[in-house]
């Protein structure tokens, strides 16, 4: 390894990769079938992702790493086909690889390997000279915690510890784009709440794109903006959990004493939609810039008493159970 | 993601050629070897044989220094094919057994531990993931066979002369060929044996046994079946047919050139077939 090129990963027609374009997006999925032995996994999978942070849910065996597996060419597809930060799936594996950073969610490490040699070992696979991939990995370790145990071997460390490991050898060679599978697998409340940070912070660093593959909702509702979810090997909903939340119209069901009327009225004249139930009660659908508060305001000035007030907007897990139904 | 900062920062250096990324894992699996007592102990026994050996060229070509102290075995001191072959079996057979120590923890410790997802998630293929294991073993190898075989050659060849050099040549090549031949066969069973046992203890074990019990079963089905063709589950009986013909030396075995080589490219094209289903990223189960 005496020469040492001075060429990025580069794109099919020798362009160096700049990671994906406003137009590019980070995962183009086209009719993608994926079938293992006699089983379909995947069936159908069109699509198109352009966040900086993807999340992909699912139940237990919708098909979430089998995605992961396909993204990354360890599982050819039946059917149809993907990209990739631009890249084919099926022609440019070598140049998708070497954008890609994946954190895979069973354990993974050389038990008898300290931790810098083994995420020091990663990042020279990935194409970094061993001295820049030594200093990398002291800094990977670092950044994620790890920094004082880096000299341990692997196979002393706890789970905590291992899931923080597979974290740095996924950046360790400065990805476009970070593939996590259950990333906070395991983890202690704590542990889990780092975990989050980190992702946020890389996200944040607007240096990469995040594609995070759980089954817990908190997780990719803290980190992600675009979300896929996927049941029984198909796409039952996606969308951009961002847009979601500024679209998301706001209910309330009130229970009130005295003149219901004259309350609904003056809600109404806000721009909320009303409708009065049997027993007092008033549901509301809350228009834009309208806050409840507005609703306590109208009804004290009109002399009328709120005895129970529910407030409630849609949430994953709603966008997550709708999605799940259908 | 600089240390002193903690935060996050994409890597924009230079990268290493795609083509010698497999000498990144050479030179990990050397070092991990390196780590062990017993195997460099029996590395360095390896060498035993190659000084005796160099012992007796120099005294079969110094005849007056043997006839001083009046010995009259100089006859049987007769450095030729016999004697290279001679060399090469012995060598062969310590190759096996440090390659039954050393070869099982090539593989098993990233099988067991499911690392393979991350070297493949790489812009690292499984060829070269092969490529760079059994690199470190055949070097390794390569110390103890065709490398002092070439220098006891070039030994005999300066004290001897020119002739003799000129005359033997084809030796040289045949010390070469035949190593490099017992090197793949040993490089690709012990990997595709510890592939498939994931467990760096019973794969060595498992090699062993390939080679003692591959030999008592093909007895057995000569005795039962009335037939020679037992002889080709014995990897020595195939290694030394094909080796005493490339060394020009009659042979008892009643096995031809053609099944010999026949059965060990079978046995190579198995454990081919065996790294390639086992050396994934993730294995499928159907």
């Amino acid at each position: 390894m005496s020469s040492i090129s001075n060429v990025a990963p580069s794109s099919p027609g020798g362009q160096p990769a700049t990671g994906p374009s406003a137009v590019t997006p980070v995962i183009q999925l086209q009719g993608l079938s994926v079938r293992l032995g006699k089983r379909q996994i995947l069936n159908q999978l069109t699509g198109s992702f352009s966040g900086r942070s993807i999340g992909l849910l699912g139940p237990n065996g919708a098909g979430k790493s089998t995605l992961i597996n396909t993204l990354l060419g360890f599982y050819p597809p039946s059917q149809g086909t993907a990209e990739l930060l631009g890249f084919d799936i099926g022609r440019n594996s070598r140049e998708i690889r070497a954008l890609t950073g994946y954190m895979p969610e069973n354990d993974a490490f050389v038990s008898k390997m300290s931790a810098v040699t083994f995420i020091r070992m990663m990042a020279e696979l990935s194409g970094l000279p061993a001295e820049a991939a030594l200093e990398r990995a002291h800094e990977a370790l670092f950044y994620v915690g790890l920094g004082e145990a880096r000299y341990r071997k692997l196979g002393t460390y706890s789970l905590g510890m291992k899931q923080m490991a597979k974290l740095a050898q996924a950046i360790v060679h400065g990805p476009k784009l970070i593939i996590l599978d259950e990333p906070t697998n395991g983890l202690d409340p704590p542990a889990r709440q780092r975990m989050i940070r980190l992702i946020r912070e890389m996200r944040d660093s607007k240096e990469m794109h995040i594609v995070l593959c759980s089954h817990l909702l908190r997780d990719v509702e803290e980190c992600c903006e675009e979300v896929l979810i996927l049941k029984q090997g198909r796409i039952v909903h996606q969308s951009n959990l961002e847009e979601e939340r500024r679209t998301n119209r706001r209910f309330l069901e009130l229970e009130i004493w005295g003149q219901t009327g004259a309350l609904t009225g003056a809600i109404e004249q806000l721009g909320c939609e009303c409708a009065v139930a049997a027993g007092n009660r008033v549901k509301v659908i809350l228009a834009q810039g309208v806050e409840v508060r507005d609703i306590y305001r109208l009804a004290a000035e009109r002399d009328v008493r709120i005895r129970r007030l529910n407030f409630r907007r849609d949430t994953l897990e709603d966008i997550f159970l709708k999605a799940m139904e259908s | 993601m600089a240390v002193h900062k903690r935060s996050y920062r994409a890597y924009s250096g230079p990268l290493t050629p795609a083509w010698s990324r497999f000498l990144v894992l050479y030179r990990y699996a050397r070092e991990n070897m390196s780590r062990s007592r017993v195997q460099t102990a029996l590395f360095v026994m390896c060498f035993f044989c190659p000084l005796f050996c160099l012992l007796l060229i120099y005294l079969a070509n110094n005849l007056s220094f043997l006839a001083k102290f009046d010995v009259r075995a100089v006859g049987l001191l007769n450095i030729g094919n016999r004697f290279f072959l001679g060399f090469i079996a012995t060598q062969s057979v310590l190759a096996f057994v440090l390659t039954a120590f050393a070869g099982p923890g090539l593989i098993s410790p990233d099988l067991a531990n499911g690392a393979l997802p991350l070297y493949f998630c790489r812009p690292f293929s499984r060829a070269e993931y092969i490529l760079g294991k059994a690199s470190c073993l055949a070097i390794l190898l390569s110390w103890i066979t065709w490398v002092p075989g070439l220098v006891l050659f070039a030994v005999q060849s300066s004290l001897a002369g020119f002739g003799w050099f000129t005359g033997n040549l084809w030796m040289a090549g045949s010390i070469v060929l035949s190593s490099w031949i017992w090197i793949a066969v040993l490089c690709l069973l012990s990997l595709a044996l510890s592939a498939w046992v994931r467990w760096k203890v019973v794969a060595g074990a498992l090699l062993l046994a390939v080679l003692f019990l591959g030999a008592g079963f093909g007895q057995a089905v000569n005795h039962i079946l009335q037939t020679d063709y037992g002889y080709l589950f014995d990897l020595t009986n195939l290694m030394k047919t094909v080796a005493c013909h490339l060394f020009g030396v009659e042979t008892d075995l009643p096995i031809s050139q053609l099944e010999a080589w026949g059965a060990l490219l079978g046995v190579c094209g198995a454990c081919l077939l065996l790294l390639r289903r086992k050396v994934r990223a993730y294995e499928v189960v159907k």
